[in-house]
């Protein structure tokens, strides 16, 4: 690789150093080791966060890693990935006495150091002779995996992309979670002896009635899909792009230089806007705004997400809504022209309806847009499965995640949505947990 | 300001802080270095016949990510030849009159050496002898060091041997490593001392390592047991200066030793009785500087008291150490938890249900949060939970109303009134 090129993919590096070791023994020696902590309840995973800090204060890094990990098996991930400051760290006693352990950072340091040596944490458990699918191995499939192979299931999991991990692997930017972490997480799972079949599609691939037929259970843990269109004129033309789709590129190691020096537009202000926003600034974008019709206060981007993304100089244009893209002779996008917006009363989801302000368009002159607006559900496979759905977020019993045929389960962001919940890896690896609980729960009596 | 001269059995110093006999008080250089920095006084590395010193010889105690809670040596006496530290006295002294040098001395329990260094030391115009009847390793195999000052009599002798040669005063240096330390103390005093000094370092092992197995430190593979001291033996030191200081029949001065790091330590020692004290461990880990601040600490404490001078706080805590009898049975305290201070971190529930009486509750507040609160009735009052609360204010004891008082020692005169 030559230079130039080696210098393009370092931008691309973890941007977050590990912690000093001074500082990790300082930090750790700090924590109060409270009882019946709330860190741990805020924790989704419930991970044991006083006893982990605890272990990294005694040198036990080994059991540090086993605490972690027994709660969350893709914790080296969700220590890059997770709003600590709303979870673990909100939740600190020492937030009212001084300032809240940095747990994330302990965590990481932690996972770190067993992704550098290894150790056997877990074993597959005794072969129980019951067969379980899982379909989509991110995280919240990878969880329910490990947990069923802990309690001796024979564990398939189907993956339609060339790697495991789902988003972990494809959808978050390297420079916050490089996708070694999340192949890590992947191969501690495989040394339990799980199968993982990728670039194999469920309904394509492997007929769904093989699946139904040839398991016990079934876990459809397929996430969500791409970005849905933005229903404007223009979305056609050439400079459009799907955020998805970008960061899975750059994820895969593809570095264009066709951002070189240009002006982009990323339209959304969640967590995918603002990882293709700083994606794009990475990339040599000369100007990326990001556009959002609703304010600050609704953006569902998380506080240490947006900071990172000032940080990173990206602009941000509220109140904005992109009315059509337009484009030169060449189809090249030159502008999108946006509207602006007053928010009105609050709406179903509790949050303001924006409402435009007739005949004051304006033109924002860029040569790139990007969509992160949400995502698609993958409706043609929820009802290939005849599956009960709402819009394609699959309707489970809350304490179960059994669908509407009791003999699938499903977990992760295909449950997510309609206001429930919050569409992160955490959440997902607890589902994921839970939903092996319940399948050995079910088909305990049967063994 | 408060004046803070002190005159201690006769020697006279600027402030009650003296460096303590040790490594920090090797050469002359170091000490001129101390009395630059401030240091009112120095007790200079025991003198004696030279010794070979070994490598490695220091280690420290090292809790919760902090360094130097504890501190070990296996260090000997001065490796300097006698004729070198007594040029360098000599010169220290004649550069700094206003400042106290006190020579430590360690010879064998013979008469004749006793008299000889005295006579030496003193020619090159100390202010004062300290003779180490106290350090636990190395000396002591040859019947020196604690090996004197673990007994009364040896300690008795050698001070009245040192008396009779001495024109300065003569503080004894007590040994920790013994049952009760006023035997010694009051040998001291019997055998003619001007005061005594305490305490000299604890017998330890600091530690073993895990992964070459050797001890901590190690010389060439192989350990031995070293004088431990540093903040960790304040406490035990503290104790046996109020031990001594309220035993009427040890009617001298004392020089307390033992873990003092800041004016706060040297002001406890002294209001159990101490009238200078002196300094070493922290000296080590710091350097000469810390005694700014404990000269300036000292100075607006005692502002802040309303004292005049120093001595004024000497012995003031004295007549509050009694014994467990004389302690009232009568008197209780419980335990309160000051909501507004609370954060929530149950350490005073788990410490009072694991390790003391279980009567730290949960309940849930009007507004459904839940809290803490002690159940008053069956608390005994032990302080457990105040001591683990990390939050200031949080957790205070209160003073019950109480019966008359009645002392263990009372109860029993009482019962054997009525008893007989």
């Amino acid at each position: 690789m030559d230079s130039a090129a080696t210098n393009a993919w370092k931008i691309f590096d973890e941007v977050k150093p590990d912690m000093k070791p001074k500082e990790v023994m300082e930090e750790a020696n700090r924590c109060l080791f409270c009882f019946d902590a709330p860190c741990m309840k805020a924790c989704p995973t419930h991970i044991d966060v006083p006893l982990f800090i605890k272990k990294i204060t005694t040198g036990n890094m080994k059991g540090s890693a086993r605490i972690i990990m027994e709660a969350n098996p893709v914790a080296a991930t969700c220590a890059r990935v997770c709003p600590t400051e709303e979870l673990c760290e909100g939740a600190c006693v020492l937030n009212d006495a001084s300032l809240p352990i940095m747990i994330g950072d302990l965590q990481r340091h932690t996972m770190n150091w067993a992704m550098k040596n290894n150790p056997q944490l877990f074993e597959a458990g005794e072969q129980n002779g019951k067969r379980v699918a899982v379909i989509g191995a991110g995280p919240a499939g990878l969880s329910s995996a490990r947990e069923l192979a802990r309690y001796g299931y024979q564990v398939t999991v189907f993956e339609k992309q060339a790697e495991a991990g789902g988003l972990d692997t494809y959808g978050i930017v390297p420079f916050r979670l490089p996708k070694h972490v999340a192949l890590w997480e992947v191969e501690q799972i495989k040394k339990l002896g799980v199968s993982i079949q990728t670039n194999t599609e469920v309904g394509k691939d492997v007929s769904i009635q093989a699946v139904l037929d040839g398991f016990d259970a079934v876990i459809l843990a397929i996430g969500m899909a791409h970005v849905p269109p933005l229903g404007i004129p223009g979305e056609e033309l050439d400079g459009v792009f799907d955020a998805i789709q970008l960061i899975e590129r750059v994820k895969s190691g593809h570095v264009t230089d066709r951002f070189s020096g240009k002006k982009a537009v990323v339209i959304g202000a969640g967590n995918t806007a603002i990882d293709a926003a700083t994606c794009l600034k990475r990339l040599g974008a000369a100007r990326v705004q990001i556009v959002y019709r609703r304010s600050e206060k609704e953006m569902t981007a998380y506080p240490f997400e947006y900071r990172f993304a000032k940080e990173e100089g990206i602009e941000f244009r509220w109140q904005t809504q992109p009315k059509r893209i337009e484009g030169d002779e060449n189809g090249n996008v030159t502008s999108v022209v946006c509207a602006p917006i007053m928010l009105g009363e609050k709406d179903a989801s509790g949050r303001r309806r924006p409402i435009e302000i007739d005949n004051a368009p304006f033109p924002m002159n860029t040569d790139v847009v990007v969509k992160a607006i949400g995502q698609m559900r993958d409706v043609p496979l929820i009802e290939a499965f005849d599956l009960a759905h709402d819009h394609g977020v699959v309707a489970v019993d809350p304490l179960t995640y059994q669908t509407s045929n009791p003999k699938v389960y499903a977990a992760g962001d295909v449950i997510f949505g309609n206001g429930k919940g919050e569409a992160m890896v955490v959440a997902a690896a607890e589902q994921g947990k839970k939903t092996a609980q319940a399948i050995h729960e079910q088909l305990l009596s049967k063994i | 300001m408060a004046d803070l001269h002190i005159d201690f059995a006769g020697i006279k110093s600027k402030n009650p802080f003296w460096l303590a006999s040790g490594p920090p008080t090797n050469t002359g250089y170091q000490v001129q270095r101390a009395f630059d920095a401030g240091w009112g006084g120095a007790v200079w590395k025991t003198l004696g016949d030279p010794v070979i010193n070994v490598t490695s010889r220091f280690s420290g105690l090292n809790y919760g990510g902090q360094r130097v809670a504890g501190f070990n040596n296996i260090e000997l006496i001065t490796d300097r030849p006698l004729e070198v530290n007594l040029r360098e006295i000599r010169e220290t002294k004649r550069a700094y009159p206003d400042h106290a040098i006190i020579a430590s001395l360690m010879v064998e329990p013979k008469q004749e050496k006793w008299h000889e260094i005295v006579k030496r030391v003193e020619d090159v115009g100390v202010d004062g002898l300290e003779l180490n009847f106290g350090c636990p390793h190395g000396m002591a195999e040859r019947g020196m060091g604690s090996a004197s000052g673990q007994v009364p009599e040896l300690v008795e002798k050698q001070t009245y041997w040192t008396k009779e040669a001495a024109e300065t005063p003569v503080i004894v240096k007590l040994t920790p490593n013994i049952t009760d330390i006023t035997a010694t103390a009051y040998a001291a005093a019997q055998g003619g001392a001007d005061a005594i000094s305490m305490i000299n370092t604890i017998n330890s092992l600091m530690g073993v390592d895990l992964d070459t197995w050797n001890t901590i430190p190690n010389v060439a593979g192989k350990g031995t047991h070293g004088g431990y001291c540093g903040p960790a033996v304040k406490p035990i030191a503290l104790s046996m200066v109020a031990e001594c200081a309220t035993q009427p029949d040890i009617p001298v001065p004392i020089s307390g030793i033992g873990g003092i790091e800041n004016w706060q330590d040297a002001a406890e020692f002294m209001l159990m009785g101490a009238s200078s004290v002196q300094v070493c461990t922290a000296a080590m880990h710091h350097g000469f500087r810390i005694v700014e601040d404990m000269i300036d600490g000292l100075n607006n404490y005692l502002d802040e008291k309303g004292l005049a001078s120093v001595s004024d706080l000497v012995g003031r805590s004295v007549s509050k150490y009694k014994k467990w009898g004389d302690l009232d049975l009568n008197h209780k305290v419980v335990a309160r938890i000051n909501q507004d201070y609370c954060i929530h971190c149950n350490k005073c529930h788990i410490a009072c249900e694991d390790a003391a009486h279980q009567c730290i509750e949960f309940y849930t507040e009007s507004d459904g949060t839940r809290a803490l609160k002690v159940r008053e009735q069956d608390c005994v009052g032990c302080n457990l939970c105040s001591i683990v609360c990390p939050a200031e204010g949080a957790i205070d004891m209160i003073d019950q109303p109480s019966d008359v008082s009645m002392t263990w020692n009372e109860r029993q005169r009482l019962i054997s009134t009525f008893g007989g």
